[in-house]
């Protein structure tokens, strides 16, 4: 087809301009399809932060605010679960196994969470992983520690390092005559864990034994007394639950929603994370709005680019009337040769963001713990990516029309 | 004998920030003449031809090409018409500069289909005529359209206006850039081609001295009349 074959002819000879123009576009298509890549990848890590856990059990108060604490460990509890409450959800028929949870200690801003070894096999996360050990291993010893990827990193920890808890989230009374030692540090995930402090049940209930009412009392035991005594503790902040089969997963809620003895609430962590995602999605929106508008920024460009070539083509236009072409002819070059440029940019975007992710995937992994999977353009990116070529081609009308009226004015000779 | 060109009674005014008016009572060239006609800048020779060439239209008036009244034509129509039957040559700015040469010659092919089917091979015969202009062959296949120099692109539009014998070939001032020795020798060729292609040749020039070769010479001032009004 000769308009084509001109359009393209025509392009190659303004090849500076056209490039810059059609990289500005593609650039802008690459930004756009990498947002909307990482926005589902954290939509899917959020969504995966947790996962492997059946309930999440905790004193009565809002889903939400159940998930963000015991969880993401962001905020506290209002009440705490007794252990014989504790102990009767054990005993239930439906319940495969529980891991507990007990916080409201931290460790130079991080939060350290009192639990079983059993946390290690049950926490998963990214659809069933386990987390991790990449040096030494769980607790053993009441006075182990196990810390995340992100503490180790932060504070520059290693095994055997001894750290001391502080009393509280943000408190500077320290549990100093009952130092931890390291026993393991955990491999970056990408979920709360990275910068959780993990110690057992025990030495929660240890290092509080000789506290009281939030301070500290007259008569101190050591660190050598404290492995003599019972450390039963009299109550847990949440815990995590794992039933028997899927179909006992609500019988067992409602059971404990309507526990007698003390107002429990029992929550799915999926229900509770879309929820949660929700709430924080206005950010995605924006996020999405901003990078449209980075398209149409550059699709504009491409119009003012057009626009200001017109001038100096006028002599063409009436050279192209004079040996017989059409005035729509002349609009048609014009939008084939928008059409082109935005069709090459939207490829050479495509191109550009697979590369980039192909680049960057490991090191934004390791880095923010977001998995970005490498897959082809979903339909609803197909679509902007025709809608792009579309606009650009709609937008270079406003030049092309303008171009049709110069050409019928103008006739064979330009008027000067 | 039919016309090639027949005006009749033609007014057509132009209406921009100053009014212009060119009448042209009546003009009528036969077919396979050699018209040649004298203009000075602002005669209105380029509205004469564009009105010829079925661009711009007459208010008032026939014009006639190669026996079509212009007027019944639809506007599409009149470009493929226009298209078909006439060959174009300016003064310059012929080329499309990003085409090769031998593309340019045959870009007049695709919008005119009946000119093309009148060749067994476009290209043989595109360089049949560039060689005949005294254009090298390789020069028309492999340069760039911007290396040319002037007389060779006006030796390529010629050749352009040539290809698949149209009726008509409308010159308007082609020698005027060039030196006065290529002026003649690009007439010469320029003519001998419409006499193998049986083409009526209209030009347009300032240059009295340039009539000579032609069958007959007009003062454009004698058969038309133009008027300009501050608006």
């Amino acid at each position: 087809m000769i308009l084509l074959r001109l359009a393209l002819k025509s392009l190659l000879s303004r090849a500076v301009t056209v490039s810059l123009t059609i990289f500005a576009i593609a650039l802008s298509v690459a930004l756009f399809l990498g947002v909307e890549k990482l926005r589902i990848g954290a939509k899917a890590s959020f969504a995966d932060t947790i996962s492997g856990t059946d309930l999440i059990v905790g004193a009565r108060s809002g889903g939400v605010q159940l998930l963000l604490y015991s969880v993401f460990r962001v905020g506290n509890a209002t009440n705490n679960v007794t252990w014989q409450s504790y102990q009767d959800i054990a005993g239930r028929p439906e319940v495969d196994w529980i891991v507990p949870l007990s916080l409201g200690d931290s460790h130079k801003g991080f939060r350290v969470l009192g639990t079983t070894p059993a946390f290690f096999e049950r926490y998963k996360y990214r659809g069933g992983r386990s987390v991790a050990f990449t040096q030494g291993a769980a607790f053993d010893d009441l006075f182990d520690a196990v810390v995340g990827a992100d503490v180790a990193a932060a504070l520059g920890y290693d095994l055997q390092d001894s750290i001391v808890v502080s009393h509280g989230v943000a408190s500077f009374t320290d549990h100093y005559d009952k130092p931890f030692r390291i026993s393991g540090i955990l491999e970056k995930t990408g979920t709360p864990v990275d910068r959780t402090v993990f110690v057992s049940l025990e030495a929660i209930e240890a290092i509080h034994i000789d506290w009281q009412g939030g301070g500290r009392s007259q008569n101190t035991i050591s660190a050598d007394e404290v492995r003599q005594m019972q450390l039963t503790p009299k109550a847990v902040t949440a815990a995590m639950v794992g039933t028997t089969s899927r179909l006992k997963i609500f019988d067992l809620q409602r059971w404990i929603n309507e526990y007698p003895q003390e107002p429990l609430l029992a929550i799915l962590p999926g229900v509770a994370l879309s929820e949660l995602w929700s709430l924080i999605g206005v950010a995605e929106t924006a996020l999405i709005a901003v990078s449209v508008m980075v398209v149409i920024t550059a699709l504009l460009g491409m119009a003012a680019m057009i626009f200001s070539g017109l001038n100096e083509r006028r002599r063409e236009m009436a050279l192209l009337r004079a040996i017989g072409a059409r005035p729509w002819t002349i609009l048609l070059l014009l939008t084939t040769e928008a059409a082109l440029m935005s069709l090459t940019a939207v490829t050479l975007g495509i191109g550009l963001l697979y590369t980039g992710l192909w680049l960057a995937r490991a090191r934004i992994d390791a880095a923010f713990g977001l998995y970005i999977e490498i897959t082809a353009p979903s339909p609803r990116e197909w679509l902007v990516l025709g809608c792009v070529i579309l606009a650009g081609i709609a937008i270079s009308l406003l030049p092309a029309i303008r171009a049709y009226f110069l050409s019928l004015a103008d006739g064979m000779q330009v008027k000067h | 004998m039919k016309a090639a060109i027949d005006l009749n009674d033609v007014a057509f005014t132009w209406q921009g920030r100053t009014q212009f008016t060119l009448t042209v009572p009546h003009l009528t060239v036969p077919e396979g003449e050699k018209l040649f006609l004298l203009g000075q800048s602002g005669s209105g020779k380029s509205t004469l031809l564009s009105l010829i060439c079925g661009i711009t239209q007459p208010q008032h008036g026939t014009i006639a090409v190669d026996g079509v009244d212009l007027s019944t034509l639809r506007p599409s129509a009149r470009d493929r018409f226009r298209a078909e039957r006439i060959g174009v040559i300016f003064q310059m700015f012929n080329l499309l500069p990003y085409a090769s040469p031998l593309e340019n010659i045959l870009l007049q092919l695709s919008f005119a289909p009946a000119r093309r089917k009148r060749l067994d091979t476009p290209q043989e015969e595109a360089l049949r005529l560039t060689s005949a202009l005294g254009l090298d062959r390789d020069l028309v296949l492999n340069a760039q359209t911007t290396e040319l120099s002037i007389g060779q692109q006006q030796r390529v539009a010629a050749a352009r206006a040539l290809i698949g014998r149209p009726k008509l070939i409308v010159a308007d001032e082609p020698t005027s850039s060039l030196d006065a020795n290529s002026q003649d020798a690009f007439l010469d060729l320029l003519m001998q081609q419409c006499d193998e292609a049986g083409a009526t040749l209209l030009m347009v020039s300032h240059d009295a001295r340039l009539a000579q070769s032609f069958d007959r010479r007009l003062d454009l001032a004698d058969i038309a009349r133009t008027e300009r009004r501050v608006a």
